[in-house]
């Protein structure tokens, strides 16, 4: 007789009212030039490029792109305004400008919440809850911070290191440059900032911020660009730190371009997160913390919890509740509150993902995906997930960086810490038990550099973030995260 | 009839044990004219034995307790001091005055001492306990890098080398040195004061030979996370720096020139070879904050 499985009917006609957010209230300028020693200069190319919404491929503004030459005319003002104001300042005046940073984007966190939304394609309700609120948090931590700085290191005295090199990502623009800028700022140095090329706008929105603020000219520069703009800060020799968030890949090329130099670094860099699952798990919980460590921000997230290992006697019911969850996210427009999957960031990644997705079938692996329908145009896929794959399989070795999960068993706890330690990654891991001395036992075994027990995808101000092995090193965030720009 | 001297075989020390390159090969150091002994010359194959033995050492050395490591630190200092006289007789024979072999010897000594006292301090002077803004308990706390290479100072055969090994061993990592090449008899000499102590094998292995043949394998090796470069030359520490991008080493560059410095006796050099773990746990609701699963 063949096994019944109860399976819950998601199409009963009831659909969810539209509740798009308003784009009304925001201003995006059509065209934004680099924001250099307090001023907006126009790119000495004379070249802007197009930056677009990715959830209907419409055009949003054109944006500046910097060479080396725009790049040394940024250092040489951040340089300026370490020597000439900066350094010299009172730290407690210092730190009272991070505050009005932080004040004043709580005060504009709609319009840079739908900017985000409409630049990135993430959900409104992340950009919104999450990415906004906390790059507040961030400057307002930090702030505080400025002044106090002898405490955090006993029995030594930090000082600033100068002009700091800063290169984001697209995944959370708003929120990494406040990661960036918070802290080298309380520590007294100088910054040029380079964001991701396909979400510029809410750094640039930033530097409006900053503008008003009235922070000394010089202290915050924004350049725009792609890899070579990059390169050009990365390889600039007047700069002292250089703090990058991205690609493994990259942050080898960085690492690489300034061996011999005097340039510090942190590197923010890729990771393959194991999610482990134990039969003494609060499982409902824990299917909602899997969806939302692999879903959130359509697994764009370094952390992601893209590598599920489920403890075999709870394998069927728990892959029975992730697709049931599955089926029952809503995906689509990122300006509706009620998304919860929005676009892929651009062309590119959605290629990348697709190529991953075609290895993962290839490998043998089988695919689930939930039935949903895709608007039409802008970059969109479903919420993955794969089971029946190995240990070697690409899908498990390598970073997707998209809403593409891959499902492995296990039977006791030395297992899975062996196989969850097996790559070259160690950013982040999750745990779910509800014992404690397991949990603990686990947590403490794991190569990663933050691990979530019975939650995921949590992040804080005063929290230390980075990795272990070839997810970089650093810290950003906490007390920990003063240190990478500071010399004693 | 005059008693004919024993000459000691100087070996290098893997995993615990004494074994003399695999490549057969030796070089001969010397104080002036005068011959310091047959030295190793350790090879590629050496140093790939030694970190497989420094990494099937971690998991014990590093999940030892705090307390344990640090008696097992203390012991070092004990079993050294009671054989102060032969290194200060070696450390003569390479060529210092007595004055200054007995200053390195007790400084060496007390340095460990310094040490063994931070094992089970310096974590909670790096450690937080992060005030999270939502109902999560929430802290940092560190925990050893992993396997690291080292290059001990060229300057001096003994302190350099005490001075650089045990800030990265009192947290739980486990090393692979190359001991000075011009003088390298006291770094075999206590190896054997490492094997008369408590110290588990592979926790620290010495190796005698040359930087400039080692220089490009203890950089680049896949299963090392990190490197101590002691010195000042500039080319050697950008060999380094760019061989470690492989794997994305931690590679610390120090100037060890002023050894006696008390700058060398700092939790910060202990701070160099550790990763910062942080971890969060729900707090079932508290306070307005709401459950934070």
């Amino acid at each position: 007789m063949a096994k019944k499985t109860i399976k819950i009917n998601f199409d009963t006609g009831w659909d969810l009212a539209p509740a798009p957010e308003s784009t009304g209230h925001i201003q995006i300028n059509n065209k934004y030039d680099l924001f250099i020693g307090g001023k907006w200069v126009k790119p000495s190319s004379g070249k802007y490029f197009e930056t677009t919404n990715p959830a209907d491929e419409q055009k949003l503004a054109l944006i500046a792109e910097a060479n080396a030459k725009d790049v040394d005319k940024a250092v040489k003002a951040a340089r300026k305004a370490y020597d000439t104001v900066w350094s010299k300042m009172p730290a407690k005046e210092r730190g009272k400008y991070i505050y009005r940073i932080a004040r004043l984007i709580q005060e504009k966190a709609r319009e840079f919440a739908v900017i985000e939304t409409l630049d990135g394609g993430k959900p409104i309700r992340e950009s919104r809850d999450i990415d906004i609120p906390l790059a507040a948090a961030h400057f307002f931590y930090y702030a505080g911070w400025a002044d106090k700085l002898e405490y955090a290191f006993p029995n030594r005295k930090p000082k600033s290191l100068g002009v700091a090199g800063q290169i984001t990502p697209w995944n959370f623009p708003l929120l990494m440059a406040a990661w960036k800028i918070a802290p080298a700022l309380a520590t007294g140095n100088t910054v040029v900032l380079k964001p991701a090329e396909t979400t510029s706008l809410t750094a640039l929105k930033l530097a409006e911020v900053i503008k008003e603020t009235g922070l000394p000219d010089g202290v915050v520069n924004i350049v725009t660009g792609a890899g070579e703009t990059g390169a050009a800060i990365v390889n600039h020799n007047d700069i002292d730190k250089i703090a990058f968030t991205g690609s493994t890949g990259v942050g080898k090329i960085i690492q690489n371009a300034i061996a011999g130099t005097n340039k510090k670094a942190t590197l923010e860099l890729g990771g393959k997160a194991a999610n482990i699952i134990f039969e003494d798990a609060p499982l409902d919980q824990a299917v909602e913390g899997i969806i939302n460590g692999i879903f959130f921000n359509q697994g764009h997230v370094c952390c992601a919890g893209s590598r599920l290992f489920i403890q075999e006697s709870v394998y069927d019911i728990v892959i029975r509740k992730l697709k049931d969850r599955m089926e029952s996210l809503i995906i689509g427009n990122p300006l509706d509150k009620n998304t919860d999957v929005g676009a892929i960031n651009s062309k590119e990644q959605l290629t990348t993902i697709n190529k991953y997705i075609k290895i993962g079938k290839e490998e043998g692996a089988e695919i689930y995906q939930p039935n949903c329908a895709l608007p039409k145009n802008g970059y969109w896929c479903k919420p993955t997930l794969f089971t029946g794959v190995s240990q070697s399989s690409r899908i498990v070795q390598e970073e997707i960086f998209g809403p593409v999960l891959a499902i492995q068993t296990f039977r006791t706890v030395a297992e899975v810490i062996d196989k969850a330690n097996n790559t070259p990654f160690g950013l982040s891991a999750g745990v779910w038990t509800d014992k404690g001395s397991k949990m603990f036992n686990v947590t403490s075994q794991l190569n990663a550099g933050i691990v979530w027990g019975n939650t995921y995808n949590k992040f804080d101000p005063t929290s230390p973030f980075g990795g272990y092995k070839e997810s970089g090193f650093g810290r950003e965030g906490g007390l920990h995260g003063l240190k990478a720009y500071l010399k004693f | 009839m005059s008693r004919l001297e024993i000459l000691k075989t100087y070996k290098i020390y893997i995993g615990g044990k004494f074994p003399r390159t695999e490549s057969g090969r030796f070089y001969t150091p010397k104080n002036g004219d005068k011959a310091l002994g047959n030295i190793c010359l350790s090879s590629r194959k050496d140093f790939r034995n030694a970190v497989v033995a420094a990494r099937s050492a971690f998991g014990k050395w590093s999940g030892a307790t705090a307390y344990n490591r640090s008696q097992v630190l203390y012991r070092i200092a004990e079993m050294l001091e009671g054989r102060r006289a032969q290194f200060v007789e070696e450390i003569i024979l390479q060529g210092s005055k007595k004055a200054e072999a007995e200053k390195e010897v007790n400084t060496s000594i007390d340095r460990i001492i310094y040490y063994a006292g931070w094992c089970d301090k310096y974590s909670q002077i790096f450690s937080a306990v992060n005030p999270v803004a939502t109902s999560h308990f929430n802290f940092t706390a560190p925990e050893p890098t992993g396997v690291v290479s080292v290059f001990a100072p060229e300057e001096n055969s003994l302190i350099g080398l005490v001075s650089s090994v045990m800030p990265i061993i009192a947290s739980g990592n486990t090393c692979v040195v190359l001991a000075c090449e011009n003088m390298p008899l006291c770094a075999v000499t206590f190896a054997e004061v490492l094997n008369s102590s408590d110290v588990p094998g592979g926790v620290i292995n010495l190796l005698t030979g040359k930087r400039s043949e080692l220089l490009e394998h203890m950089a680049s090796h896949m299963d090392v996370n990190a490197f101590l470069y002691t010195g000042t030359d500039k080319k050697e520490m950008e060999a380094i720096q760019k061989l470690g991008v492989a794997n994305l080493k931690r590679i610390q560059l120090k100037d060890f020139s002023k050894i006696y410095s008390s700058e060398h006796e700092t939790p910060y050099y202990i701070e160099d070879f550790l990763e910062m773990k942080t971890t969060w746990h729900p707090i079932e609701k508290i306070g307005a904050t709401g459950s934070g699963y």
